[in-house]
């Protein structure tokens, strides 16, 4: 698509601001972002931070903080799976039975993305609540019992995470299940494939580049959020977003916040690296 | 064919859709709380989470709660201003990036799709260490210039994504016909790149009046909404924050729904043309 325009540098002059921008306002406060984990953990806002390599901050907030690292890999890991599995669904049905309404059901999808974020997060809270529809139901057909809640347990933030986070599935998801030419799989009909075959053979395969995609931007935020815990959860299970930032705002331990979000950072890059390795070999077999 | 293969191509052809709408109705339960929640009077309760009396109460007076409105307008402003600001330099990127030649385009496509893929409390942790290192002050420019950053790159792709869909061949047309470039990109290009351009302004608009993590960590003593909302939730918040809700809702369901319903419109007109 490039072509030559009357000026070489142009495309610079088109990409400074932005590239400018994040430079200064993504890139370079990373940088801030490690160099404050390594600050003496003895600093604080009144007498100042020095910068004293302190690489024991690493060790220590591991030590003080690994459960709440580890479950919140866990809940983001079985959101997104929950995610994947209705997703599926949703972006399947719209891409292949939508027929005209395809567009207007995927504007559907985006459309609760514009009640706010919070508002959403504290239906759940109401729904879910003691006195609700449905927690009284449930207890109704014994499901769960009469003493037993759903709110303030890690169900809650579960389900909480796979509401907020579902579109971000849905939409790479439906991208690349649009793509597919529906002949591939008639193809897999005509050659005796049963449908359960034609649709592990052909269309699962190819709607891969959707469903990595549609993890990594499910999983990664989910890992970080703290406000589904919160809201929806008990003080007891937090998470690490919820140590986070009350290590910045509350403590304004500085130093530990630091270093506990670069170690959940470095975290999400390796599995994401071994996730991508994985997908990739799957897709040759 | 079998039975049992024609059983499952029946349930193919049915239970999947109806299990997508089941899946696209669960996701609209929350909305529809907010919506009947706007219209509930709590009366002396301190229980915000059941639904009482009906009342017209919190749509007559939405701005009752002491700070409210003035949180939802700042809030605006800043939506607004991130919103022309990073849809201006992310499209102007988008077109650096599709249509020009340059170093380092790997390079600039990492860097474009990572903020995409931090988390927020890690992006938003790290500006604040910034802004401490070099000691400016936390308010409303902090929080622009959080913004700014965390839309341009859905900009950039947006946008990128329209251009690259783009037919050359018009273009060439209008060169053809001695359009000079300047004429043949606001006459052919641009309109032909509007719908993205407007897509990604609304996106980017609803990510910064909807963020509360980056915000509430960059924003020292300003209040937006999302921050307000949240320091009410610990007390139980007041009725009028789903009255806000509703309205938001139905001005973007407006939007993207007039939006569609005049592409079909046009679709029609050219095919009976």
């Amino acid at each position: 698509m490039a072509r030559p325009g009357r000026n070489r540098y142009t495309g610079y002059l088109l990409l400074a601001p932005g590239a400018l921008w994040l430079a200064a306002f993504f890139v370079i406060p990373f940088y801030s972002l490690v160099s404050a984990s390594l600050f003496d953990p003895n600093g604080s806002v009144l007498t100042g931070y020095k910068m004293t390599f302190h690489v024991a901050n690493f060790a220590t907030v591991i030590r003080v903080y690994h459960s709440e690292l580890f479950r919140s890999l866990w809940y983001a890991g079985l959101a997104t799976l929950i995610c994947l599995v209705i997703g599926y669904v949703l972006a399947y049905a719209i891409a292949f039975k939508g027929g005209r309404w395809r567009n207007l059901l995927l504007v559907l999808v985006i459309a609760p993305f514009f009640t706010s974020f919070l508002l959403r997060t504290l239906s759940w809270k109401l729904i879910l609540s003691d006195h609700g529809f449905v927690v009284s139901t449930l207890q109704n057909l014994h499901l769960i019992g009469s003493n037993q809640h759903l709110l303030n347990t890690w169900f809650a933030v579960v389900a909480g995470i796979v509401y907020n986070f579902l579109p971000f599935m849905v939409l790479p998801l439906y991208a690349s299940l649009e793509k597919i030419d529906g002949r591939l799989v008639e193809a897999a009909n005509d050659l005796y494939a049963s449908p359960f075959t034609a649709f592990f053979k052909v269309t699962w395969p190819l709607s891969l580049p959707g469903v990595v995609a549609g993890t990594l931007l499910t999983f990664i935020p989910s890992a970080g959020d703290y406000i589904n815990q919160t809201l929806l959860g008990s003080p007891g299970g937090r998470m690490v977003g919820n140590v986070i930032q009350s290590l910045f705002t509350t403590t304004q331990d500085y130093a530990g916040a630091g270093a506990l979000s670069v170690i959940l950072m470095v975290v999400i890059i390796g599995l994401v690296l071994v996730y991508i390795r994985k997908a990739g070999t799957e897709e040759l077999i | 064919m079998s039975p049992i293969a024609r059983t499952w191509r029946w349930i193919r052809e049915h239970v999947v859709l109806a299990l997508g709408l089941l899946v696209l109705t669960y996701m609209f339960v929350p909305i529809a709380v907010v919506v009947l929640m706007s219209f509930n009077d709590p009366g002396k309760s301190k229980n915000v989470y059941t639904f009482r009396h009906f009342t017209l109460h919190n749509w007559m007076h939405p701005c009752a709660p002491a700070g409210m409105c003035h949180s939802v307008g700042l809030s605006l402003g800043i939506g607004l201003l991130a919103t022309i600001i990073a849809t201006i330099i992310g499209t102007m990127a988008a077109f650096g990036m599709v249509r020009h030649e340059f170093a380092g385009r790997s390079l600039a496509n990492t860097v474009i799709f990572l903020p995409m893929a931090s988390p927020e409390i890690v992006m938003g942790s790290s500006l604040l260490a910034l802004f401490v290192s070099t000691q400016v002050a936390l308010g409303f420019v902090t929080i622009l210039i959080a913004h700014v950053m965390f839309c341009l790159s859905f900009v950039v792709v947006t946008v990128k994504a329209r251009l690259t869909g783009l037919d050359d061949n018009l273009e060439q047309a209008a060169m053809d016909l001695y359009a000079n470039e300047t004429e043949t990109f606001w006459r052919v290009t641009f309109p032909l790149v509007l719908p993205g351009i407007l897509g990604a302004a609304l996106l980017s608009f609803s990510l910064s009046f909807d963020d509360y993590i980056i915000t509430n960590l960059n924003a020292g003593q300003s209040t937006t909404f999302p921050m307000f909302v949240w320091g009410a939730a610990q007390r139980g918040v007041p009725m009028q924050v789903n009255v806000i809700g509703t309205v938001m809702f139905l001005i973007a369901i407006t939007l993207v729904l007039g939006n569609e319903l005049n592409n079909r419109r046009q679709a029609r007109a050219l095919a009976t043309r």
